[in-house]
């Protein structure tokens, strides 16, 4: 307190402050703007230190998979597959596409975040290519999105989850997942720049997540449904990805599984990019 | 007279606006605003909440686009041209545009590096702001563990880092105690010295009055009244007369005085030793005075000046509310 006091007194009684503050002003001349890679990675680092400043903010991706991943293992595994190891190895692909897919939308909770205080509105004045703002943030989350998948395979080996494919599988399998998360964001920062509050954004995203990871086949495979319901299940994105990612890992994977990822993820960010920059751009 | 040949060089404007008008829903909150603001001078918005303070200066920074009316920045077309306006500008809004959980520093390393600074000059022009802010102490300090003083601070060294020809700051001292309000307005004077235009908001007449060279007193999103904080004093017009009495007794008397001298309404206070009256003349006053030394009515403090701005305000704001009163009625 008495630090804060004495700063307080410094400026307008002290000169040589005085003289600072004038010198601080003579010399903000103005660079050229950065290009587009050097504000993006501004906004990464930004990311980077909230954190590092915010660590709790990991908890989604460090708890979730942890917890996500026993409870359904143990919960279902004796009632769908027998045993639990055997239910593990259909499992735990699923379960992993799951939950980052429900992490995702903490992408929009952020944004959402940023326009209610007033930092949206001065990265808005800025001479910066806009889009920056959001993939800088969509890189980190990436990152944390590659977080939680090692997390959740690193618990499913040490309770007997054995991929067939190899490393080489599983990486690839996670690079499905990554591309995946990182088209279903723009989903999220679009309803971020709509929504009033953090609230009605997380219903919103329980609204859509609840039925797509559920209704899919992550948990039974489809043939136990009712017909009408696998054709929900079978065009489902969340099926399509869970789909090739335990193809991938057990080693069975094809490129039209491949390409039915990066077409789904190629329509989200198709569409909802555009939009979240509209919205970014002219929002009231 | 530095000051003097600054206006004289830069004859040009820096904002100039016609017929602005933003619509919210059913509420025009901006309702057409004609500004014409001379480079590098300090132009006060002075109104109450929800007037159209902030919309306006929302248009003119290019973060909301206007239902109507024209504007150029620095010549630069508000719509066709706002990315070169963007260069130009720099807004401190009314909540704090930084990153709270980041620190002080790191705020404006990320602001330095979205200007276009390398990682090293972002870090030196970062301490060199904090240096001369009177930050240094807090810059390793999260913003969120800031006063509000501070806070307010570290915003505006933000829309500094690099000096801006246009800054707008959207009630820069609301909530600040008195020494943190004067921090800020040394800033504001020492940007201004450094040929910074600067656009304020602010519902504080005192701030207006010490700052501005212009104010326009804006109220239902129209700009009721525009000029220098004389020429608002001067076109509500005439001086009070205070006088305090010191015997309760006297008051009727003394009404009676200055009704006859000053030709005018008394009004009587409510402490009934004090009474306030128009007054033109200093000539009359002091006729007026002479005739309470003569009819023994000793007076114990008396003062005439000409209406604060307070006044002023109160009085342009009564009148254009009845003024928009009359007119509901006409159309009824």
């Amino acid at each position: 307190m008495t630090v804060q006091l004495q700063t307080k007194n410094s400026i307008g009684t002290d000169s040589s402050i005085d003289e600072r503050l004038h010198q601080a002003i003579a010399s903000g001349k103005r660079p050229e703007p950065p290009n587009a890679f050097a504000s993006t990675m501004a906004f990464a680092s930004r990311a980077l230190l909230r954190i590092k400043h915010v660590p709790e903010q990991m908890f989604d991706v460090t708890v979730f998979p942890i917890i996500f991943l026993l409870m359904f293992t143990y919960l279902f595994g004796g009632a769908i597959a027998g045993s639990t190891r055997d239910y593990l190895q259909f499992l735990l692909p699923g379960i992993l596409v799951m939950t980052v897919a429900q992490i995702t939308m903490y992408t929009g909770i952020d944004l959402n975040n940023d326009i209610r205080k007033g930092i949206f509105d001065r990265f808005r004045t800025l001479p910066i290519w806009l889009p920056s703002a959001l993939i800088g943030a969509l890189l980190v989350d990436v990152i944390r999105y590659s977080m939680a998948s090692v997390i959740m395979i690193l618990l499913g080996l040490m309770l007997g989850f054995r991929p067939e494919g190899g490393l080489m599988g599983v990486a690839f399998a996670i690079g499905l997942v990554l591309i995946f998360s990182f088209s279903l964001s723009w989903i999220w920062t679009t309803f971020g720049l709509i929504v009033r509050s953090e609230k009605s954004l997380m219903m919103i995203s329980f609204l859509v997540l609840m039925p797509l990871t559920f209704v899919s086949n992550v948990f039974v495979e489809p043939e136990t449904l009712p017909t009408w319901l696998q054709g929900f299940v079978n065009s489902n994105p969340i099926s399509i990805l869970a789909t090739a990612v335990r193809g991938f890992m057990h080693g069975t994977g094809t490129w039209q599984q491949v390409a039915g990822v990066l077409v789904v993820s190629a329509i989200m960010t198709a569409i909802f990019a555009p939009l979240t920059m509209y919205l970014y751009r002219n929002k009231k | 007279m530095w000051e003097g040949e600054n206006i004289l060089q830069n004859n040009d404007l820096a904002i100039e606006a016609q017929g602005l008008v933003k619509v919210f829903g059913k509420e025009r909150a901006v309702d057409g605003v004609d500004l014409a603001i001379q480079k590098g001078t300090v132009y006060g918005f002075l109104g109450p909440n929800g007037a159209g303070k902030t919309t306006t200066i929302r248009m003119l920074a290019t973060l909301l686009p206007a239902d109507a009316g024209k504007a150029r920045i620095f010549g630069h077309d508000l719509v066709s041209d706002s990315a070169a306006i963007r260069r130009r500008i720099s807004l401190t809004g009314q909540y704090a545009s930084i990153d709270e959980d980041l620190t002080g520093v790191e705020n404006l390393m990320l602001i330095a590096r979205l200007m276009g600074y390398t990682r090293g000059q972002a870090r030196s022009r970062a301490m060199e702001l904090l240096e001369a802010f009177g930050l240094e102490r807090a810059a390793k300090r999260q913003v969120k563990k800031y006063s509000g003083g501070m806070r307010r601070r570290i915003d505006i060294a933000a829309s500094i880092v690099v000096t801006p020809d246009l800054l707008f700051l959207d009630e820069p001292t609301t909530g600040l105690d008195p020494r943190s309000r004067n921090q800020v307005w040394d800033i504001i004077r020492a940007l201004v010295r450094a040929g910074t235009t600067v656009l304020l908001t602010t519902q504080y007449l005192e701030e207006a009055d010490q700052l501005a060279d212009r104010i326009g007193v804006i109220h239902n999103g129209k700009i009721i009244a525009e000029g220098t904080s004389n020429e608002l004093k001067a076109s509500v017009g005439r001086g009070t007369l205070n006088v305090q009495l010191v015997n309760a007794e006297d008051q009727w008397r003394a009404q009676a005085i200055l009704e006859e001298k000053l030709d005018a309404a008394v009004h009587l206070g409510a402490d009934s030793t004090s009474l306030t009256a128009q007054a033109d003349d200093s000539a009359r006053v002091a006729e007026a005075l002479a005739e309470f030394a003569e009819q023994r009515i000793d007076v114990s403090d008396f003062s005439l000046g000409r209406p604060s701005l307070d006044e002023v305000f109160l009085t342009l704001t009564g009148k254009s509310a009845d003024q928009q009163h009359a007119s509901e009625e006409e159309t009824l």
